[in-house]
């Protein structure tokens, strides 16, 4: 048994090798970030895996295309047999798995989440050139560059925004929230308040504020959870009467990819309406 | 000073205590208010975002540490007499475990969305068979041990369901919320909560007081209670009916919270001459006054953190188990 590892390690390793230079045919991603990047850029045949959760309505948007790929749970096991010729994972996710799989010889691309838009433009470059789809790349930076020059053409609204997202977390300064708020020409309460990152929002700090705008992720998940009690606290009810709340699902946000500006023209449409 | 003048006065202390906490809960909070604004915004019926600050965030959380304060203190004292057991206590006799575990499987399967009244049940539902249970284990003259032994079970096997029942719903977040059910928080907790756990309580409080004769007599043991003319499986029904209803509302909103309903009736027990009977209502003081003052302290610490009500009573409260367990093996040497 052990020799038959050995052996399958050491084909591994071959194989790795002499791929590496070479245009991967066979990528298995691992994170639901990467996931949706290589399923917008890949070529036909070349993705083989995403993980589950590029198929779940609540996190991805590409949910319905996820469906033509065999899917993994970012495990070192189900992944090794996989034999893929490159492994895509996030940073922050599976640690443990990916040095794993690199002591398994596999070879192992790492993106870090995306926390601005020139994050967003860098990733898409970056997976273009991994998968050997450079031009398919370049398109999609030229699509959100157009798109975020519609954005910023029209006139500032001048209008305040919160994020108030399940368990009370609000986007701050720094975040890809926060950069989109700023390009659809609104100003992010949380930043003002001097909240850096995804940090907590205070109930009693957003009423005191009262912004123009409040963005919530309500009704995200089916199943309940203490996480959105926030929701319907009397406080908040109060605070959102008529058409202050927004509801942009998380899954445009957590991730950056041209699908990304989507949130910006909700908000934006969002902040015309509430006149 | 006679011993019943000493009491009062330890109530009055206890009472001013209890009413300057409450003050001071209301004060306390992210956005900072001056004192006289927030007060007369208590009362103000225009509706200000101060105003909903005070009516609809704070004096819920002030309310609710007061009622689930006295409701650990009072059903600590009053286990603890009717087990005659100095370490029985909701927390580590498994009731506030098994109690947490019936709020999660209400709240967690949707049933408490559709049946809001189904929360405080199912929690009560599941503290009352943890005394049950805790209480065939150690049998009526049940020692230390085995009242400890049959809790430590019941607790863990409570906690990992609760863990399991969380663990497997498909919202994520859910997961998270297995440090709320086993350490306890009053964190925005709104006036529905309190409308919801308070009559619960209540009916509990009522119950747990009536036993302060039947505890006292019982203090001579079983039998000469008994031949006293106590009745005992009333006396049982109560402290049984009355944990698990006030305990079984107060974990259904805020938690699992440990150690005040051990803690508070061991502390205040020399200073009312060791009758059962007036333990009872100065515990219920006692534990409202650790209890608000814990929840000032989680949000003067560490601010934004959303710091568990649990973790400060453990740090206090563990120290003084390990020191009781110490003193009870001394006495059985």
């Amino acid at each position: 048994m052990k020799q038959i590892m050995a052996i399958l390690m050491i084909s591994v390793l071959n194989a790795s090798a002499a791929l590496a230079a070479e245009v991967p045919h066979r990528v298995v991603s691992m994170n639901v970030c990467t996931d949706q990047l290589a399923m917008l850029i890949a070529g036909a045949g070349q993705l083989y895996s995403v993980s589950y959760l590029a198929g779940d309505r609540n996190a991805s948007v590409l949910a319905d295309q996820a469906g033509g790929y065999v899917v993994n749970h970012g495990l070192a096991e189900e992944v090794f047999l996989m034999q893929p010729d490159l492994i895509i994972a996030g940073t922050f996710t599976t640690r443990t798995t990916v040095e794993l799989l690199r002591r398994l010889g596999f070879r192992v691309e790492e993106f870090a989440p995306a926390n601005s838009l020139d994050d967003i433009r860098e990733h898409i470059a970056r997976m273009g050139e991994l998968l050997g789809r450079q031009e398919k790349a370049a398109e999609l930076v030229k699509r959100i560059d157009n798109d975020l020059a519609t954005l910023r053409a029209q006139p500032p609204s001048s209008k305040s925004v919160a994020t108030y997202y399940a368990n009370s977390y609000t986007s701050g300064s720094g975040t890809l929230v926060d950069a989109l708020i700023g390009v659809s020409g609104l100003e992010n309460v949380a930043a003002r308040l001097g909240l850096t990152g995804t940090s907590k929002l205070p109930l009693e700090l957003l009423l005191l504020a009262n912004p123009d705008l409040i963005v919530s992720s309500e009704g995200d998940y089916a199943a309940p959870a203490l996480a959105e009690e926030g929701y319907v606290h009397p406080a908040f009810k109060a605070v959102t009467a008529g058409s202050k709340a927004v509801n942009i699902s998380t899954k445009y946000t957590i991730c950056g990819a041209p699908f990304t500006l989507e949130a910006a023209h909700m908000l934006r449409d969002a902040a015309g309406a509430a006149k | 000073m006679s011993e019943t003048a000493r009491y009062r006065l330890l109530l009055i202390v206890l009472g001013a205590a209890t009413f300057i906490l409450f003050l001071l809960s209301l004060t306390v909070g992210p956005a900072a208010l001056a004192f006289t604004d927030s007060i007369a915004a208590l009362f103000s019926s225009k509706a200000g975002a101060i105003a909903l600050i005070m009516q609809e965030i704070r004096l819920p959380r002030a309310i609710l540490g007061l009622m689930i304060g006295a409701t650990l203190g009072l059903s600590g004292a009053a286990l603890q007499g009717y087990l005659r057991n100095p370490l029985a206590e909701p927390g580590l006799i498994g009731v506030s475990a098994t109690a947490s575990l019936g709020a999660v499987i209400a709240i967690y399967t949707g049933f408490s969305a559709v049946f809001p009244l189904g929360l405080p049940l199912a929690a009560l539902a599941g503290a009352m068979l943890a005394v049950l249970v805790v209480q065939a284990m150690a049998g009526m003259k049940g020692g230390a041990l085995t009242i400890i032994l049959a809790g430590v079970a019941v607790s863990s096997f409570a906690g990992a369901m609760t863990s399991l029942a969380l663990n497997l719903s498909p919202n994520p977040f859910a997961a998270l919320e297995i440090m709320f059910w086993m350490l306890g928080s009053l964190t925005d907790r709104s006036m529905t909560h309190v409308w919801l756990a308070a009559p619960f309580m209540v009916v509990g409080w009522v119950m747990l007081a009536s036993l302060g004769r039947p505890l006292d007599t019982l203090t001579l043991g079983n039998d000469a209670a008994a031949s006293m003319g106590v009745d005992m499986r009333r006396v049982q029904f109560l402290a049984v009916f009355g944990t698990a209803a006030s305990v079984g509302a107060a974990t259904a909103v805020a938690g699992a919270i440990g150690f005040v309903g051990l803690v508070v009736p061991h502390i205040l027990r020399p200073l009312v001459g060791s009758r059962p009977s007036r333990l009872l209502p100065a515990s219920a003081l006692g534990g409202a006054c650790v209890l608000l003052a814990a929840d000032i302290l989680v949000r003067i610490i560490a601010p934004g953190k959303d710091l568990k009500l649990g973790v400060l009573t453990a740090i206090v409260g563990a120290p003084f188990f390990l020191w009781l367990v110490y003193r009870t093996r001394r006495n059985l040497l």
